[in-house]
């Protein structure tokens, strides 16, 4: 009797452990399936840009989707942008206007960034080490200063800054630009230095000062290089956002220094614009930033953690 | 600006030899005001030749922006004369105080003063005081609070946009196969400008009559699908759009604290034999609570800004159903050239939004019982 018992119970169990394995399966395509359908809504809209930059207009309007199988790739979309193989060593106004908004962009980009750098590492090292008093501002008081950059709406700077660079002949400039960029990423630049330096050690800095260096000194030749991954998770971070804003750019730029994103909305405002155009050019305004991501892709992750972990 | 670095309480602590003579100090002083004095007049002078009250003048108010420059200049390099080498450690943070100061400082008190006046730029007369006249036009306009309802909406969809980022980060901290791949291509949204979106998505994606997502509403039997001509369906889509783009975002900061996570607590709640549902429950989501929160305050952040699909995609349509306040300004400036009015909308955003962040901040850091 016993021994029956004991093997039904033994039954039992090998039927759990069977259920169990199949539902650890089961769990696991489940946990597949659904990384698979959000991997697919994550990069079926750019699939769909730069397929549709290959197509003509039948394949549109029937919705084919797979190239080669559904329809034949041709380069219509990039001829029109002037940077399909049979016209790039051509000249084409097309692609003249393209390139010089594209430098505008990278131009306003990078000069933003690198600003934004320079001056919100300095502050950011300065508010982890020192302890300041500007009148009533205290360290906490400055760092909200700072911060609360990040709160302030565009739009409410956006007027006022129209008519300023009115007056300052700075309207319609890649400079102008460039000053309103730093402005936006230097609260997050300052956020993510700021992490970083509070935990840079101060002992190594103490030692460099006995060695005799200045605090300039110890900051430009024992801190910052100790840094260097923060330093350029936030410039990728500031590139980004720079490369994609639209809101100032299609204010405050009318034809010298449009960049992409104004050129690009310009575009869709027109009726009757070609789709493979609009694809192709959406999808070279957008190119550059993929391979960003792609292959900085842990330095971006990095720089939006130093925020939330702390 | 009158900056003294306290010596005693610094982390860092420098010692070193200061001497400052008399007359360093007096140089020092003398140039922050010789070139604040120069400021002065340079401003003084252009704005009395732009009254017409004197002939002579510049031609713009550039020379006044390098008087601003030599001033900033000249305060880092007095602090350095008057407080020797602990005048040094100012300078890591004025240049940025000094920036700020410039770029937001004089244009919003500047908009203070726009924004009581009847200034339209393509008016002749140029801009009047006209005390609480554009007060009293925007209590009475309702596209204004109708923006004002719909950024309530906005905001509200944060909630969805938390839970679906929560779930995905969850997954992809599991044991999971090609997780590197998984991150890169949940990050890609978050690359791509709104702009770019809006016509990959807005316009072609859910363009009713060849784009994939019309086709596949018609299979599912919708018959005409029109995603932009209904209001309620428009805010949704317009929402749907700027979710996918941010989802990522908080995802990836809500990864980065699960990843923080100390693999003991999980394993513990394992061997206390707590199904998964009751572990996250009572374990993973308190203490994941402090992220979620700085995850979803900056995310809220951000959605206050909430323009370029706007603008881009529906330009606020159908009737101003999908309208944000930024792209609601945007169009009265754009298309009515109304400064003075917009910059009014804009300020009493500002104060109804540094309210509802100040008291929303505060409710949060009171729930967390921790200090502001």
């Amino acid at each position: 009797m016993q021994g029956v018992a004991t093997r039904r119970m033994h039954d039992r169990s090998r039927v759990d452990q069977g259920m169990r394995l199949t539902r650890r399966i089961v769990a696991k395509a489940a946990i597949y399936v659904v990384l698979i359908f959000w991997a697919c809504v994550c990069l079926f809209p750019i699939y769909w840009t730069f397929t549709t930059s290959f197509k003509s207009a039948v394949d549109v309007t029937q919705g084919h989707l797979i190239p080669w199988l559904d329809f034949v790739p041709n380069w219509k979309g990039w001829r029109s942008l002037g940077l399909s193989p049979d016209t790039i060593f051509e000249i084409s106004t097309a692609r003249a206007e393209f390139m010089k908004r594209f430098a505008n962009s990278a131009v306003c980009a990078v000069s933003a960034s690198s600003l934004a750098l320079i001056l919100g590492s300095m502050a950011a090292y300065g508010l982890s080490r020192f302890n300041y008093r500007f009148g009533f501002m205290r360290n906490p008081d400055i760092s909200f200063f700072f911060l609360s950059q990040l709160i302030l709406p565009p739009v409410v700077l956006a007027l006022p800054i129209l008519v300023l660079y009115k007056e300052l002949i700075l309207l319609d400039t890649r400079v102008g630009i460039i000053f309103l960029y730093t402005l936006m990423v230097l609260p997050i630049v300052i956020w993510i230095m700021r992490d970083q330096f509070n935990s840079v050690p101060i002992e190594l800095e103490e030692a460099a000062l006995v060695d005799g260096l200045s605090i300039w000194g110890s900051f430009f030749q024992i801190v910052l290089p100790i840094v260097v991954p923060g330093l350029v998770a936030s410039f990728i971070l500031s590139l980004i956002l720079c490369w994609n804003e639209y809101f100032f750019a299609a204010l405050l730029t009318s034809t010298h220094a449009n960049t992409l994103p104004v050129m690009v909305a310009s575009q869709t405002g027109s009726q009757g614009i070609n789709w493979w155009t609009m694809a192709a050019l959406s999808g070279a305004s957008i190119l550059p930033l993929l391979f960003v991501g792609i292959f900085l892709e842990r330095y971006i992750v990095k720089g939006m953690a130093a925020g939330a972990v702390k | 600006m009158a900056a003294k670095a306290s010596v005693a309480d610094d982390v860092l602590h420098v010692v070193r030899p200061n001497k400052v003579t008399p007359r360093r100090f007096a140089l020092g002083r003398s140039l922050v005001w010789g070139t604040f004095l120069l400021m002065v007049a340079a401003a003084g002078i252009q704005a009395l030749n732009e009254q017409g009250i004197i002939g002579f003048g510049f031609e713009s108010w550039r020379p006044v922006l390098y008087a601003y420059v030599l001033w900033a200049a000249s305060i880092g390099y007095s602090r350095v004369l008057v407080y020797g080498e602990n005048g040094k450690r100012s300078l890591f943070v004025l240049p940025a105080v000094m920036f700020i100061v410039a770029i937001v400082f004089f244009p919003l008190l500047f908009g203070l003063y726009v924004s009581f006046t009847d200034w339209n730029l393509s008016a002749f007369e140029g801009r009047r005081f006209n005390g609480l006249d554009n007060f009293q036009q925007m209590m009475g306009d309702p596209y204004y609070w109708n923006a004002l309802t719909n950024m309530v909406y906005y905001v509200l969809a944060i909630s969805v946009e938390y839970v679906i980022a929560f779930g995905i980060a969850l997954l992809l901290n599991s044991e999971i196969r090609a997780r590197k791949f998984f991150r890169v291509a949940f990050l890609l949204p978050l690359m791509l400008s709104p702009v770019a979106v809006s016509w990959m998505i807005g316009k072609s994606m859910l363009e009713y009559r060849f784009g994939p997502a019309a086709r596949f509403a018609r299979w599912l039997g919708w018959d005409s699908p029109a995603f932009f001509s209904s209001p309620e369906i428009a805010r949704l889509m317009i929402m749907i759009m700027d979710s996918w783009t941010y989802i990522p975002f908080m995802m990836l900061m809500l990864l980065a604290g699960l990843q923080s996570l100390p693999r003991e607590i999980t394993e513990a709640a394992r061997v206390d034999g707590a199904g998964p549902w009751k572990s996250f429950w009572e374990i993973i989501f308190p203490i994941m609570l402090p992220v979620s929160i700085t995850a979803i305050l900056i995310r809220i952040i951000f959605k206050l800004k909430l323009a370029d699909i706007i603008i881009t995609v529906t330009s606020g349509g159908p009737g101003g159903a999908t309208d944000s306040i930024t792209s609601f300004i945007f169009r009265e400036y754009r298309d009515r050239s109304n400064v003075g009015y917009g910059t009014l909308l804009a300020f009493v955003y500002l104060v109804i939004i540094v309210i509802f962040l100040t008291i929303l901040i505060r409710a949060v850091n009171r729930w967390l019982d921790r200090p502001a």
